[in-house]
């Protein structure tokens, strides 16, 4: 930090910094790079993996081990009726939550710390950094969701497997056991639209818990058909149904219609996202 | 080549820049300056579209910002506020931006050499002292060996050695052809290394001039005078020996379009001998200041101009009752 090192040569033939225009593929490197090079970002990841598999067995194990006990029977049915939604139901229920802290993180923290400037003065036209950041995040859960789903799938049918014979074969579950790592990847880009719109950490965090979690009961409390209509509508409600083998005669939507209603409501959270990006002031 | 053209942005109602113009020339270290919450930083942030203005536009090489490819090829910024993330390191900073251009990974290695990060570029940017990070963010700007450098207060809080690397490093830059557009709020820091000035206050330009112009007008002891009575004042300093010029010292600035009537700057009289030719022949001053020094010259281009600076007094005005 002392010697005041010789100036780069002007720029000519022999420019250093020369190289092929990036394109896409350049913005999502970069993305990869912005994700791995962060601490909060790969520890939230970890703490996903740890939570999830670790809640499968412990749940499961519980299970199994008071299977014979005293108000059993009732929970031996449900469990039996949808052996891969109660498997799964748990790592889920918690591990959405680290991947919805995850989605609001990877861009609210470019806006707490001043990397957006950083980012937007790379790429003035801000919408490739957007799609970028999608596209590099989607894959990233996508592959790390599906493991864990597989993971949690085995792990839990292994350790219930006296009780509860299920396996990938069986009628629907190979579907629930994908859907749960389609289910928490698109719920990762509905978290990154969220946080791109509210550009502050707590704020969106509190905004996508309401959405997956408060929004579910307060609507489950509205009387009448209506009321389970637009229960079955939410994010959550109609995105989770994917990840059930059997259907309840109270589910209005089928799995793959509920994924898709997910998936509308994710890509209209981004168009919202992208548009706030373009027009609003850095 | 900058140029700014009409540049206006209003934030709640108020002006930050307000019909802003001016052209940045390649070649030469222009010094951007003003008092704090004159427009600078955001004058800069309309140049490099972070913000959007509501009248105007900024060009670079021609161009908007936002239209130029890959465009930390063309243009290095240093901003005043931090665009580091605290966890991440140096090298991964510069790395993710060298990525989004195409620029080889070579590159950050030759950016944290010259700017001396090798030693802590894997270390966590958050426990850069306030040099370090001023450093890094030289060789963020340095990354696409642009042509055109913007630094917004690139000396604020380094130390003697660290103001002199980027003095000579900016020198250096413009010699070699480059347009460096450098942000200040101290005219003393300015007066060494710009060599052309843009002078603003309240987001409106006060003057554009050489910096060696901007000197020699205010190293003149100059005073001000204003008084209804200015033809027969003038023709008694005259007299006396002194030089005036009708008007402000500033002949395009504001102060001097506002005021012009009745004013008069003088040089070659000191203040005290015009008081005594005025109350010699019973002429009303209004006003009667001497303006000296170089941070004098620039309180006095931005006087009328400074966001947040104390209230100015109304005596010199009270004396006309």
């Amino acid at each position: 930090m002392t010697a005041t090192a010789p100036v780069t040569p002007a720029r000519g033939p022999a420019d250093p910094a020369a190289g092929r225009h990036a394109g896409f593929a350049g913005l999502m490197r970069a993305e990869w790079t912005k994700i791995r090079s962060v601490r909060s970002t790969v520890w939230t990841l970890v703490i996903f993996v740890v939570v999830c598999i670790g809640f499968t067995a412990l749940i499961a194990w519980l299970t199994e081990s008071n299977w014979f006990g005293p108000r059993a029977a009732a929970r031996n049915l449900r469990v039996l009726a949808d052996p891969v939604g109660f498997i799964l139901g748990t790592g889920i229920g918690l591990g959405q939550l680290a991947i919805a802290v995850l989605g609001v993180l990877i861009i609210t923290s470019e806006y707490s710390t001043g990397v957006i400037r950083a980012s937007l003065l790379a790429v003035p036209r801000r919408l490739p950094v957007l799609a970028a950041k999608a596209v590099v995040f989607a894959v990233l859960l996508l592959v790390v969701t599906e493991i864990v789903a597989f993971c949690s799938f085995f792990v839990g049918s292994a350790i219930l497997h006296a009780h509860v014979p299920v396996a990938l074969g069986d009628a629907g579950v190979t579907r629930a056991v994908i859907g749960a790592g389609l289910y928490l990847t698109v719920l990762g880009l509905l978290a990154l639209a969220i946080g791109t719109m509210i550009r502050h950490t707590a704020g969106s965090i509190s905004t996508i818990i309401g959405v997956v979690f408060v929004l579910p009961i307060l609507t489950g409390l509205l009387p009448g058909s209506w009321g389970a209509h637009i229960n079955a509508y939410l994010p959550e409600q109609a995105g989770t149904l994917i990840t059930h083998t059997h259907q309840t005669a109270d589910d209005l939507l089928s799995p793959w219609q509920g994924f898709g209603v997910l998936c509308i409501w994710t890509v209209l959270a981004l168009a919202v996202a992208a548009y706030l990006l373009e027009h609003r002031d850095a | 080549m900058i140029e700014a053209q009409d540049l206006t942005k209003v934030y709640g109602g108020k002006a930050a820049v307000d019909h802003l113009s001016f052209t940045v020339e390649p070649g030469r270290v222009t010094g951007f300056l003003g008092p704090n919450g004159a427009g600078k930083s955001t004058t800069m942030r309309l140049i490099l579209g972070l913000d959007r203005p509501q009248s105007g536009y900024a060009l670079i090489n021609g161009r908007r910002y936002r239209d130029l490819k890959d465009p930390l090829h063309t243009v290095g910024a240093l901003l005043e506020a931090k665009s580091v993330h605290p966890g991440r390191s140096a090298r991964n900073h510069l790395l993710f931006l060298a990525q989004t251009q195409g620029i080889p990974a070579s590159r950050v290695e030759e950016v944290l050499a010259l700017v001396g990060l090798q030693d802590v570029a894997d270390k966590r940017a958050g426990g850069f002292s306030l040099g370090m990070s001023q450093r890094l963010g030289v060789a963020v700007a340095m990354l696409g060996n642009p042509e055109i450098l913007l630094l917004d207060e690139p000396v604020n809080g380094l130390d003697p050695e660290g103001v002199l690397w980027i003095r000579n490093l900016m020198k250096s830059l413009a010699a070699e052809g480059r347009t460096v557009l450098v942000s200040s709020h101290l005219m003393n820091e300015m007066a060494v290394t710009a060599d052309h000035l843009i002078v603003i206050g309240r987001g409106r330009l006060i003057t554009e001039a050489s910096t060696e112009d901007v000197i020699a007008r205010s190293t003149d002891k100059s005073v001000r005078v204003r008084t209804p009575d200015a033809d027969r004042m003038a023709e008694m300093i005259a007299a006396a020996g002194g030089k005036v010029v009708r008007g402000g010292a500033e002949s395009g600035a504001e102060v001097g379009a506002q005021n012009g009537a009745g004013l008069l700057t003088v040089t070659g009289l000191e203040a005290p001998r015009i008081g005594e030719l005025a109350a010699s022949a019973s002429i009303v001053l209004h006003e009667l200041t001497p303006l000296a020094s170089l941070e004098g010259a620039f309180m006095e281009l931005t006087s009328g101009s400074v966001e947040f600076g104390a209230a100015k007094t109304e005596a010199a005005h009270g004396s006309t009752s």
